[in-house]
């Protein structure tokens, strides 16, 4: 946060990092929250404002939900292009900016996996992306799948019928047993979500040991979920009798 | 601050509403109608725009522009299956459908503008201010370029387009501000041409749109042709008549189906008859509101699965809805109410006019920008995923689907080659894996300075704005400048374009009040005097020569005082002409009534 400087607030319980410490506008000290205390125009938040600090909340995974939906209204009426439709050029711009900052903070820290994702990126940095791979112990039970789920796809209606509705049933039944896997590994995913909520925020070498173990512990449960999830969708496009919603670009 | 408006450009009606002091209210035309059908006559006369061109339809197909909607933001082939319903030629350029009409061609915004124009003009006259604002309605599931094109027809109309709002969420801040609504509402917006569903969730003022789908190409107008398509077979064998060989017989045929279809929403039998040309007698058929509904049964289920992935992405089940409301003409439909109504498991709410309340919806909007409404908020989202072209023909997404806009996306662009200085970026829309399944968007290139393989480094922001329009925006990271990127929609005008059809809409400025009343009076002379003309024909024999003799003066006089610039003489010269064929008006008709009367005994005999 480079450009950041906040001002020492007096009254005020919070206040967002703008881009700027000064008015865009009027080139006056920022003392307001997110409107010049002199020529009330609205100001642009720092490019570099997380979304846990964006909407007022601890970086804790474990959050109130109905908090995050007041402050999100709230900063919704705050900001939204609606209500600067007759501003000037400059104003539209930043509430256009900030509107669609926001709108990216709430839709990632509303849901539970998305916010997962989002704090380990925060916590360990950009360079661990999260990427895909199976879990260890199904690895045998994957290959298989795979392979029948080729062959069924390459039988068409009407050929060998007798096989393609033996592994339809089979297919359907490993569908099931992943939907399980997947719910299982959600339910493990929560108790990390408690795990990394008791830790304190700032803390001595074994805080930060424990807070990476908690991260490295996440990262893998998402890591073998997202893989899971994306071999149930296409279980559920290659079996579904319309075909419905096809092979989906949001794996 | 200067009156903004809402308009509802609809497929087959289009709206104008105001914000007035005790709330949203549609403005009326001089005959106090508040429909205007989006309908264009492009006549030898001039531009005849909603009832009188509707007049106009069935004796000049080919110079009779109808439900243009249906071709925004489109090509040719994305409309192919349907063009033998149209009377008119199409032709494409830049991506873009261009109407035939005589020597020239008009691009569907061009021809909305038409529409546009006449409800400022209404607006104005009802108003007695200049407008220059709008607020303009789309189906939710519009594309990026089908919302584009709807913003280009408001500039040509000479609008600014201060919003283009979702005709479902539009419903919806209408009937929460009649009733205070809180809680999760579905708005099922079947209309002439367009199927929306919206899922929304109402809490103190917010109106938070959850997820939204539908269907750009199901309306109205395919209930229309499945009783059109019967109708010719039936004409076909009964009568040795092709009704696609006659663009005229084709628009008697689509309109007499039209008026079918909404009867058999009020009564359960309704009877159609079209007259045929040449005297090849007059087609007739009584239908049952359940025959009806067999033909289109298939057309409303197509409705459910839109609404089935609306409340799946929206992640709520039918029970956690806790009102239903049904917008559009077509939910009019006793069969699409109990539809609804099986699906949701409650009755739906049609408490306000189906056809007016996405124009109130659109005015209380207006009244929301123009800063005079600070309690309500609309947060919509964009209906389809956007994406981008990336290697093997795969689209990459980039904003997902029943995102809250506005919203942005960056992504990170370098280079494959030593030297390279530009990058093709082929921009994208919809929910599929290949490039070929979805819709093209957009293209541009990106400037990159001549540098080694993979060190340069552009950002470029997507942004969809409250529009719903994409934004592209680049800049270079390692200099920090940021460059313009010149986008070439795959199916929109160029902004070139857009400037030539603004000012060639003035050519067609039907502006003067007094002009526009000489074109109606005009086209109405035309038609009286070839109906007279027929009459004559058919009655030589029947009346006495010295009528014959005056009818004939009557008709000259009527020419000459259409040949003149004022309406009143017209109108004066047309009502002489009622005047002295009403006796022979009387003949005709009593000896049709004969003819008909005795082709019945004929048949009692030969049954």
């Amino acid at each position: 946060m480079s450009e950041h400087t906040h001002q020492p607030d007096s009254g005020r319980s919070r206040d967002l990092p703008m881009a700027r410490s000064m008015c865009w506008h009027c080139q006056s000290e920022m003392t307001g929250e997110y409107f010049c205390g002199r020529c009330v125009k609205v100001q642009p938040l720092s490019k570099e404002l997380d979304y846990f600090t964006c909407l007022n909340l601890p970086r804790k995974l474990n959050l109130d939900e109905q908090a995050l939906e007041e402050t999100f209204y709230a900063l919704s009426r705050s900001f939204h292009p609606d209500y600067y439709a007759t501003k000037d050029e400059g104003e539209k711009a930043i509430s256009l900016g900030n509107t669609a900052l926001l709108n990216t903070a709430y839709r990632t820290l509303k849901d539970p996996v998305q916010r997962a994702e989002y704090l380990i990126r925060l916590e360990a940095g950009s360079a661990k992306d999260i990427r895909t791979s199976p879990p260890a112990d199904l690895f045998d039970e994957i290959l298989e799948l795979q392979e029948d789920l080729e062959e069924f796809r390459s039988l068409s209606a009407g050929e060998s019928d007798a096989r393609r509705q033996e592994l339809l049933e089979k297919l359907q039944a490993e569908r099931q047993a992943l939907e399980a896997r997947k719910a299982q590994m959600e339910s493990r995913l929560r108790e990390q979500f408690g795990r990394w909520d008791a830790l304190p925020a700032d803390g001595d070498v074994t805080v930060q040991a424990q807070k990476d173990a908690v991260l490295t512990g996440m990262q893998e449960i998402l890591s073998n979920r997202t893989y899971v999830k994306n071999i149930v969708n296409d279980l559920v496009a290659a079996t579904s009798p319309t075909g419905d919603d096809g092979r989906n670009i949001w794996h | 601050m200067a009156l903004i408006v809402g308009i509802d450009l609809g497929t087959t009606n289009s709206l104008v509403a105001h914000m007035a002091s005790d709330g949203p209210r549609v403005i009326p035309g001089a005959r106090g109608q508040t429909k205007v059908p989006s309908i264009v006559g492009l006549t030898d006369n001039g531009l005849l725009v909603g009832d009188p061109a509707k007049e106009y339809l069935v004796r000049d197909p080919s110079r009779t522009i109808y439900s243009v909607k249906r071709f925004m933001g489109k090509a040719v082939a994305d409309v192919a299956d349907e063009l033998k319903y149209f009377p008119y030629t199409l032709q494409e350029k830049g991506g873009v459908i261009r109407i035939q009409v005589g020597e020239k061609t008009y691009s569907p915004p061009q021809v909305s503008a038409m529409i546009l124009k006449e409800l400022k003009l209404r607006a104005e006259a009802h108003l007695g201010e200049e407008i220059t604002k709008a607020v303009i309605t789309v189906p939710a599931y519009f594309n990026d370029s089908q919302r584009q094109a709807t913003k280009d027809a408001g500039l040509i109309a000479g609008l600014e387009v201060l919003r283009i709002i979702n005709e479902p969420t539009a419903a919806s801040l209408a009937y929460g501000l009649q009733q205070n609504t809180q809680g999760n509402i579905a708005v099922y917006d079947l209309g002439g041409g367009t199927f929306d569903i919206s899922i929304l969730k109402l809490k103190d003022g917010i109106f938070e749109v959850l997820a939204t789908n539908g269907n750009t190409h199901l309306g109205g107008d395919d209930f229309d042709r499945r009783l059109v398509d019967v109708v010719i077979r039936d004409i076909d064998a009964r009568h040795g008549v092709k009704v696609e060989d006659s663009p005229e017989l084709m628009q008697a045929v689509r309109l007499e189906a039209e008026k079918t279809k909404i009867r058999l929403s009020d009564e359960p039998q309704a009877h159609m008859a079209v007259t045929l040309p040449d005297g090849k007698g007059t087609y007739e058929r009584t239908w049952s509101r359940d025959e009806f509904e067999a033909l289109v049964l298939d057309l409303v289920e197509q409705t459910m699965t839109p609404c089935r992935r609306a409340l799946s992405d929206a992640a709520l089940e039918t029970g956690q809805i806790d009102e239903v409301v049904l917008v559009g003409g077509s939910t009019r439909m006793p069969l699409i109410r109990s539809r609804v109504q099986k699906l949701f498991g409650q009755t739906p709410h049609c408490d306000l006019n189906p056809d007016e309340v996405v124009a109130l919806g659109a005015a209380v909007q207006a009244g929301i920008l123009a800063g005079e409404n600070k309690d309500m908020l609309l947060l919509d989202v964009t209906p389809l995923s956007l994406g981008i072209e990336t290697m093997g023909n795969v689209m990459s997404p980039l904003i997902r689907r029943n995102t809250t806009i506005p919203t942005s996306a960056k992504e990170m662009f370098t280079t494959y080659v030593d030297g390279q200085t530009g990058v093709d970026i082929h921009v994208l829309q919809g929910e599929r894996e290949l490039v070929k399944d979805n819709r093209s968007l957009a293209r541009f290139q990106l400037k990159v300075p001549p540098l080694p393989a993979a060190v340069p480094r552009i950002e470029v922001t997507f942004l969809i704005d409250a529009n719903g329009i994409l934004n592209v925006t680049a800049s270079d990271i390692r200099t920090g400048e940021s460059q313009s990127v010149q986008v070439k929609p795959s199916h929109g005008l160029t902004d070139e374009e857009v400037e030539t059809m603004i000012r060639e809409s003035f050519q067609f400025a039907a502006a003067d009040i007094q002009a526009r009343q000489v074109i109606e009076a005009r086209t109405e002379a035309d038609a009286i005097i070839m109906a007279t003309e027929k009459a004559l024909q058919r009655g030589t024999d029947l009346i006495p020569a010295e009528e014959i003799e005056s009818i004939h003066h009557a008709i000259e006089a009527l020419r000459v005082a259409k040949a003149q610039e004022d309406h009143r003489q017209i109108r004066a010269g047309i009502a002489d002409m009622e005047k002295v064929t009403h006796h022979l008006a009387e003949v005709l008709m009593d000896a049709t009534l004969k003819e008909a009367l005795e082709s019945k005994k004929l048949s009692e005999v030969t049954d």
